[in-house]
């Protein structure tokens, strides 16, 4: 299977969503290189977890908005492991205020982490993927900026819908290629970054919780599984119906 | 990279990588357009892939646009790489 033969890169795989990711496609077999960002702690704990429960995981340290981290955060996941077979976009910052009070630096570090570097990243590992014939590209993006959006989040609902128009526009490039580029859309997922959520905010939502982050993390494993190969240039939302 | 790349190696890259894509060999010839050859800008875009490895020579999206033919593009690749 090709899965076995080629790894998956989770960006922003220590914390939160992305290392429930992690774990997931590990636990589906998949060698998994975990980024993290190089100002955090050591080797992020997902790894050992992983490698505990008899997977395979290593730790790729780099900020992915970084110049030239594309390219760099690959070729290390590549020699440490094996070919990008499945690459999952989900580093992703914040900083949120009123347009009207949003600096310029506030408004490019969420575009350009959110949105360029996953391009980049991308545009790096379907090289490979269209020479192999398979591969798998999952972007996160959000409920915010797709379905729904917040006040005091124009940086972010704009990363993010920009991320869902990339997914569509390179899917149909490569999809002939046995390439598939798919994004997942959580809605409130309960992590450190919404830990402050108010009960209030819940009962917006139809299930009445957030959601899980290895609910989010299912559905990457399945988008990154053989079983998706006709699956490609669409967002599955992950909401508890709250856009619905 | 190397300065002596000659019209010769790079017509057998050119080829070999086109063979690969799917055109019968016979039928890549320097005047076959990529249209004929069934040859598409994503296996342009693979083929600049093969190019680069090979002969540091980078194609980007308006280089590719230019070729229509395949003696177009190992001119093209020659004059970039000498």
């Amino acid at each position: 299977m090709a899965t076995r033969e080629t790894c998956a890169l989770v960006t922003g795989g220590s914390r939160g969503i992305g290392a429930a990711i992690a774990r997931a496609l590990a636990a589906d077999g998949w060698p998994v290189a975990v980024n993290f960002r190089s100002g955090e702690a050591a080797a992020p704990a997902v790894v050992d977890e992983i490698v505990a429960a008899g997977g395979t995981a290593v730790p790729v340290a780099g900020d992915v908005s970084a110049p030239g981290a594309a390219e760099q955060l690959l070729a290390e996941a590549e020699r440490q492991l094996a070919p990008i077979g499945a690459l999952v976009n989900n580093a992703g910052v914040n900083a949120d205020g009123l347009a009207l009070q949003l600096e310029d630096d506030d408004w490019n570090r969420v575009i350009e982490t959110n949105l360029s570097a996953a391009f980049r990243l991308t545009r790096q590992a379907v090289r490979g993927m269209i020479r192999r014939r398979h591969g798998r590209v999952v972007n996160i993006a959000s409920v915010v900026g797709t379905t729904l959006t917040n006040p005091g989040q124009a940086n972010y609902a704009a990363s993010k819908a920009g991320l869902v128009a990339m997914t569509k526009a390179i899917a149909v490039e490569v999809a002939r290629r046995g390439v598939t580029v798919n994004a997942v859309a959580p809605g409130f997922i309960a992590t450190e970054m919404t830990a402050e959520l108010t009960t209030g905010t819940l009962e917006a939502v139809p299930a009445r919780r957030a959601g899980r982050p290895e609910e989010v993390a299912a559905s990457v494993r399945f988008l990154a599984s053989d079983e998706a190969a006709y699956i490609t240039g669409a967002t599955l939302v992950v909401d508890g119906g709250l856009s619905a | 990279m190397a300065t002596t790349v000659t019209a010769e190696q790079v017509e057998t890259v050119v080829a070999d990588a086109l063979a690969e894509l799917g055109p019968d060999r016979e039928l890549i010839k320097r005047d076959a357009t990529f249209e004929e050859l069934d040859v598409d800008s994503l296996d342009l875009a693979e083929l600049s892939q093969v190019v680069e490895e090979k002969f540091g020579v980078r194609l980007k999206g308006d280089d590719i646009a230019s070729i229509k033919t395949v003696g177009q593009a190992v001119d093209l690749i020659v004059s970039k790489a000498g």
